[in-house]
């Protein structure tokens, strides 16, 4: 697969990958996608007190344009609060890695484990209180 | 374009690179010995005719046959499409009614297509499945065999997984279904491409009637292939796919591209002498070293296909936990292939892998390796040192990889798929 410079710098030099405490009750958890389809994205965020995201890791299975696009999300989301991150849309994240037609749905994967890695955090806040 | 002589090559089951005595045999008629093997009259003509008839008995003697029995095609594709077709319209010409076809799941997509092309026609087939390491089971094809069954279709050696079927036993078990009149006119045509140069084909002893060679896969140019049809007991007939001038016996007709021809001929010489002279083994032993050293250096390496009767040349191996078009992007000094779905046009995952009931996540994490005749342990060792570090550094990115480690058994998840 040829892919555009910006997939490959991610995909060589992969942007915050690794993993947070899933107990740690400020990060958010997200694991998206399936094996038997070829892509699972987890990506956990660290929010604080006032909605911020200050830091968010990722790990991909799955191909390039999954990888970079998790990647790329990451970088995207640090320092945005919750309203922010939510509108960050798979459109952009395509626009932005030039993917091509076929891949389109790794970028809707990448924004869809956002959502639900807010969900997550808010759920435990909810269930905390 | 890419300057391509950094790169190892290891996708010989994809394409070959000519051997240069195959270029060197093949200039002449490219330059000044540019004659019309069908001009009778001058010696531009005989010259053209009697390159295309050595090259006939070269390939002729790589499968045991002789010259009179091979046929001049443009590739396997085509060998398969005539072979299949030709002997179906044979039939019904014959018997004035549609038949019957037997195949198997795992063939190339020359043979399934143009069996799903009878089909649409009105003819019965019926496609056998495979074991986990890609055998056919001989009661199967035994059961399968009607009265009407015109064609036996079995590929020697699998592309995709190496997988070699027992080809004797299936020639005899077609034979005796013919002579008990189990199946009267049944006859066998065996995809040879994979199996030319690898390991002993002999059409004689296997009971073979109709096979099919392509030059590429065997160190010649793209472009050119052959069809063995057989002459004697029983003498196959089939109808011609491509009309006009009666070449090749009437059975393709076309101005025969000498220059293709004496390639193929020279890289059936070169491939007959591989394996009478043991060459070949020089390939096994370094497909085993690959193998056995991933094995030590990589934890979860899956081998896919036959264990024992496999080609000598072919790896196929899931890594478990990343992702085959990732493997393949990260390995990106080596040329090689996946049985990922990400790396198909349709975004679906090998058929052959999922014929072996392969499952679904292990196909997705499947490459495939070709060694070659040109391939030697410096590039092996190049290579293995590539893969390692690379499936190392994709599984410190894999949660599947972390969960595993962690304990977590991955069947008891509920993913959220999309």
């Amino acid at each position: 697969m040829r892919y555009s410079d910006k997939v490959n710098e991610h995909f060589n030099n992969p942007q915050n990958m690794g993993s947070m405490d899933r107990s740690d009750p400020d990060v958010g958890t997200a694991v998206v996608g399936a094996p038997a389809c070829g892509d699972v994205m987890q990506l956990q965020l660290k929010i604080n007190e006032e909605g911020v995201i200050e830091d968010a890791r990722f790990k991909t299975f799955g191909c390039g344009s999954a990888i970079a696009s998790s990647s790329l999300v990451t970088t995207l989301v640090k320092g945005k609060n919750i309203e922010e991150a939510e509108q960050i849309r798979n459109v952009d994240i395509a626009a932005e890695l030039e993917l091509p037609p076929q891949k389109i749905h790794c970028s809707v994967l990448a924004e869809d484990a956002i959502k639900e890695a807010i969900r997550n955090y808010q759920q435990k806040k909810l269930q905390s209180t | 374009m890419k300057d391509l002589r950094d790169l190892i090559y290891l996708d010989n089951h994809a394409t070959t690179p000519c051997d240069p005595k195959v270029v060197e045999a093949m200039m002449p008629f490219l330059t000044n010995d540019f004659g019309n093997a069908a001009s009778r009259s001058h010696a531009f003509g005989w010259n053209a005719l009697d390159a295309v008839e050595e090259a006939r008995d070269q390939v002729g003697a790589l499968i045991k046959a002789t010259g009179k029995e091979i046929i001049w095609t443009s590739g396997a594709t085509e060998s398969n499409n005539l072979a299949i077709k030709g002997v179906a319209q044979y039939f019904e010409r014959n018997h004035g009614k549609k038949g019957h076809i037997i195949t198997v799941l795992t063939e190339h997509k020359a043979v399934l297509d143009s069996c799903k092309a009878l089909m649409r026609d009105g003819w019965d087939v019926t496609f056998l499945e495979v074991d986990s390491e890609g055998f056919i089971s001989l009661d199967a094809l035994k059961e399968a065999l009607r009265e009407d069954t015109a064609v036996v279709s079995v590929m020697f050696a699998n592309n995709e997984i190496g997988t070699i079927q027992p080809i004797e036993k299936i020639g005899n078990i077609v034979r005796e279904a013919r002579q008990s009149k189990q199946s009267p006119s049944v006859v066998f045509h065996c995809d040879a491409v994979q199996a030319l140069g690898k390991i002993p084909v002999d059409v004689q002893k296997m009971n073979v009637d109709l096979l099919s060679l392509s030059a590429h896969k065997m160190y010649g140019p793209k472009g050119i292939g052959a069809l063995y049809v057989r002459r004697g007991r029983p003498r196959i007939r089939l109808e011609a796919q491509i009309d006009g001038g009666g070449h090749e016996r009437g059975m393709r007709s076309g101005t025969l591209p000498v220059h293709q021809i004496v390639g193929m001929g020279k890289a059936a010489e070169l491939a007959r002498l591989d394996v009478e002279e043991g060459h070949i083994e020089k390939v096994r032993e370094l497909r085993d070293y690959m193998w056995n050293t991933l094995q030590k250096e990589l934890d979860e390496v899956h081998l896919n296909g036959a264990v024992e009767h496999r080609l000598p040349n072919n790896l196929n191996s899931s890594f478990a936990y990343v992702e085959g078009e990732a493997i393949m992007l990260a390995i990106n000094n080596i040329a090689c292939s996946s049985g990922s779905a990400c790396t198909s046009e349709s975004l679906e995952p090998s058929y052959v892998l999922r014929a072996l009931g392969v499952d679904e996540e292990l196909a997705h994490t499947s490459i495939r390796f070709g060694l070659g005749r040109f391939t030697d342990k410096a590039e092996v060792d190049r290579a293995i040192g590539i893969i390692v570090k690379e499936i190392r550094r994709l599984r410190d990115m894999s949660p599947l990889y972390e969960m595993v480690k962690q304990g977590i058994d991955l069947k008891t998840v509920q993913w959220s798929g999309h």
